[in-house]
């Protein structure tokens, strides 16, 4: 509804003052352009994806693995905790320039270990928490069974961390997307959204660049949308999720 | 054999340094077998940590425990007590009935027998038709008897409770009591039980321990005299009055009852 209403008033603004091209084109200029250039957009969009999806799952594995190392050790964990939330406070996508250096400017490994590094972050904080914020009625009760080390880890450390994976995944997913576009737009191969939407703008092709928008929103709403889907399946059979916490 | 002794026992919290709380002080109680009794005091009276202790969940500083004639200690890896606490503490990505093989589980028993003996604890606690629910879909008193069953499913000759009904209401409250009772009757399992509120004590208990805070002692067991079966009448019983009375009046002597105000008359 809102929707509508919004693209409507936006087609009547441009029309209306007659706004130029380069200065907002109108929605219905945008959407020619996008079907017109639906191929090249739709390849653009899988380059863009191919690396967030890829960073996505490397984070997410190496996430999970630093999670328990933290869990296991005290030390580790006032040693990364702290910068894990400090690196809130930095801008750490200019490490993608770092990265472009260390590798051909041909090679999209810089941008999936950006996108990776992000993603980490953000699967570490909440995974540790899920495994560390056990109810503490859980772990007597553990206790009152004599249960060994290995069992509460896999029957309640575990169970416990799941909902807390899933969150995480859900606020990495859409970040992926959007780390993926800006290290594309940081140089490197010219094949991605990222590179696509400014490059076109340069050009004063602006109904072309928003074509790109119009696929960059559907990229990351995809991801967002697979995330929360998957959280659902688990989330359903608990009746909860616990609340994240963004890096 | 008697299920529970506690020899001059002692239990401090950070000994030795300037934050030390002498939770209990020289504990001397003995359990018998098939017995219910209640443990009752003004919060910091050290109740709870009186149960744990005898759960092996902590350690005493001083003294000695035996549970069914081994140490505590032994007796958890023996897996001879179930326990039980004021929040039903269910994992709520089981099942109610796998939430009930858990420690069937942990003891090492085959999926078969868990299943079997958890489909026999559900029905004794009259939850058989909620088996596979999930335990967010229950209401608390029904969580309350998942908890229960729980505990019992070792078939354990002794049951630690730990106030489990004190976050329920009245109503819900009386008919778990009676419910306890009749699981009692079916398993002849000892209760130690913990409680602030004196009619529960008393409608349950064959004794009702009476205890002092700071450091936490036991001031007074209070034999409880109640005839006959114990149902809905027992409520109204003289005998019931005169219960509560001794033991309000054995709390009334206990020195900050009134300052604490932790025992409800309920």
């Amino acid at each position: 509804m809102w929707g509508v209403a919004f693209v409507a008033a936006w087609e009547s603004l441009v029309r209306g003052f007659d706004l130029k091209p380069y200065f907002l084109p109108a929605p219905t200029a945008i959407w020619s352009a996008f079907t017109d250039n639906v191929g090249l957009v739709r390849a653009a969009a899988f380059v863009s994806g191919g690396n967030a999806l890829v960073g996505l799952l490397l984070g997410i594995g190496l996430g999970v693995a630093a999670s328990f190392a933290l869990m296991r050790s005290n030390l580790l964990n006032e040693l990364v905790s702290p910068l894990a939330i400090a690196l809130n406070a930095i801008p750490i996508i200019v490490l993608v320039a770092v990265f472009q250096n260390m590798f051909t400017s041909t090679s999209e490994v810089p941008r999936r270990l950006m996108v990776m590094l992000i993603v980490f972050f953000i699967v570490l904080v909440n995974v540790a928490k899920g495994l560390r914020q056990v109810s503490p009625i859980h772990l007597e009760l553990m206790r009152s069974y004599a249960a060994t080390p290995r069992s509460v880890l896999v029957k309640t450390r575990i169970p416990n961390a799941v909902p807390y994976l899933f969150t995480a995944v859900k606020i990495a997913a859409p970040t992926a997307v959007i780390t993926a576009f800006v290290s594309e737009y940081f140089g490197g191969r010219q094949n991605g959204l990222g590179y696509f939407i400014p490059s076109n703008f340069a050009n004063s092709k602006n109904a072309v660049a928003w074509a790109y928008v119009i696929g960059a929103c559907l990229l990351g709403l995809t991801f967002y949308l697979v995330s929360v889907l998957l959280e659902n399946i688990t989330s359903n059979r608990r009746g909860r999720a616990p609340g994240g916490a963004n890096t | 054999m008697t299920a529970v002794v506690l020899d001059s026992v002692s239990m401090s919290f950070n000994p030795g340094t300037n934050r030390e709380v002498n939770a209990l002080d020289g504990i001397d109680l003995s359990i018998a077998e098939g017995e219910f009794v209640s443990l009752i005091g003004p919060s910091g009276c050290g109740k709870s940590t009186l149960l744990r202790l005898v759960a092996n969940l902590v350690e005493p500083t001083e003294g000695r425990i035996l549970v069914n004639g081994t140490s505590a200690e032994q007796a958890r890896r023996d897996h001879t007590y179930g326990m039980a606490f004021q929040q039903a503490g269910l994992f709520d990505w089981r099942s109610v009935r796998r939430n009930v093989e858990l420690p069937l589980e942990l003891a090492g028993w085959d999926r078969g027998r868990r299943r079997e003996r958890a489909e026999e604890m559900l029905a004794l606690v009259k939850l058989d038709d909620f088996a596979e629910h999930m335990p967010w879909q229950l209401s608390g008193g029904m969580q309350q008897r998942v908890a229960i069953a729980r505990a019992l499913a070792t078939r354990p000759p002794l049951l630690l409770m730990d106030e489990p009904f004190g976050a329920l209401d009245e109503m819900t409250r009386e008919h778990m009591q009676a419910e306890l009772l009749r699981i009692r009757e079916a398993t002849g399992s000892t209760i130690v039980f913990v409680t602030h509120s004196i009619p529960e004590a008393v409608y349950l208990s064959d004794r009702v321990v009476v205890m002092s805070p700071r450091p936490g002692r036991i001031t007074r067991i209070v034999d409880i005299a109640l005839t006959g079966d114990r149902d809905d009448d027992t409520r109204e019983d003289q005998a019931f009055f005169a219960g509560i009375t001794e033991v309000r009046e054995s709390l009334r002597a206990v020195e900050g009852y009134h300052s604490h105000g932790g025992v409800d008359d309920r």
